[in-house]
């Protein structure tokens, strides 16, 4: 087991639960990231989405001005960057949701649609990392 | 106006959230889906923090007629499990190891300006884009 971290985990990822716990208590909306920005392309843009995002974006920088800069990856080819976010783009929009639409809310709801698409992206991103880390050599 | 400010906290928390967890950095994200190799459990542990909140969270939420600030709840409906979604949940996940960000941390991950969270999500727009224009409704 290599840097386990168990304590932040379990934090961070119950504040997660509870922003989008609070999301739907607060506009009876799913905290589905990719729905969320895949709706800023559409017209009418509701105002909320924006928001939304506009906070995801607030939270990185207010966490830098709290711990100080972030150790950044380095050397990760730009090519597969950009293959990686078509692919997440187009997946998501396809699959309706991400780790947070069907992740952390489906399973929340105890969805059958999301639990076949969390052990669907599960899989194959076990995948990819296998491919990429130990066949093709790629840096990550 | 509560509706944006009520969202805009969401995504504050569920940012801070994704950076304390450790899932921002795609490092992390790597290791855990590394299976064969260095494996990394923690992020099982923020799925499942998460769910335990949504699943007690959700149950209490629902008891209400609508939520605070809406007329009504906006929930999928949908129960049919059909080839986009699994194909589309497939691809997704190839993207999210491959580069070790799935939407929420790469949004979060622009604030650091790295290169590779930029290009990432210009990609991931371009792509929900490309859907759209593919599997537009006749």
């Amino acid at each position: 087991m290599h840097d386990f971290t168990p304590v932040p985990a379990l934090i961070g990822g119950a504040l997660i639960g509870l922003a989008s716990v609070w999301l739907l208590a607060a506009n009876g909306r799913i905290a589905g990231v990719s729905n969320i920005l895949h709706g800023l392309f559409e017209q009418p843009v509701p105002a909320w989405r924006a928001w939304f995002i506009g906070g995801l974006l607030v939270a990185g920088v207010a966490w830098q001005f709290a711990t100080g800069p972030v150790p950044l990856r380095e050397g990760f080819p730009l090519g597969w960057a950009a293959a990686a976010g078509l692919l997440v783009g187009f997946g998501t929009r396809l699959g309706s949701g991400c780790t947070s639409g069907h992740g952390v809310c489906g399973l929340g709801r105890l969805s059958a649609r999301s639990l076949v698409a969390v052990a669907t992206f599960m899989a194959t991103g076990a995948i990819a990392v296998y491919l990429m880390r130990h066949v093709l050599k790629v840096a990550s | 106006m509560m509706k944006q400010l009520a969202a805009g906290a969401a995504g504050l928390v569920f940012g801070i959230g994704l950076w304390v967890s450790g899932m921002a950095d795609p490092r992390k994200v790597i290791g855990f889906l590394d299976v064969t190799g260095a494996w990394d459990a923690s992020l099982a542990l923020v799925m499942g923090g998460a769910v335990v909140a949504t699943l007690a969270g959700f149950r209490i939420v629902k008891q209400r007629a609508k939520p605070l600030f809406d007329e009504r709840f906006h929930l999928p409906t949908r129960k049919d499990i059909d080839l986009p979604l699994v194909a589309g949940a497939a691809l997704f996940g190839m993207g999210w190891g491959i580069a070790g960000y799935c939407p929420g941390p790469a949004l979060t991950a622009l604030a650091t300006l790295s290169a590779e969270a930029l290009v990432f999500v210009a990609a991931m727009v371009a792509g929900g884009l490309l859907q759209r224009a593919i599997f537009r409704p006749a």
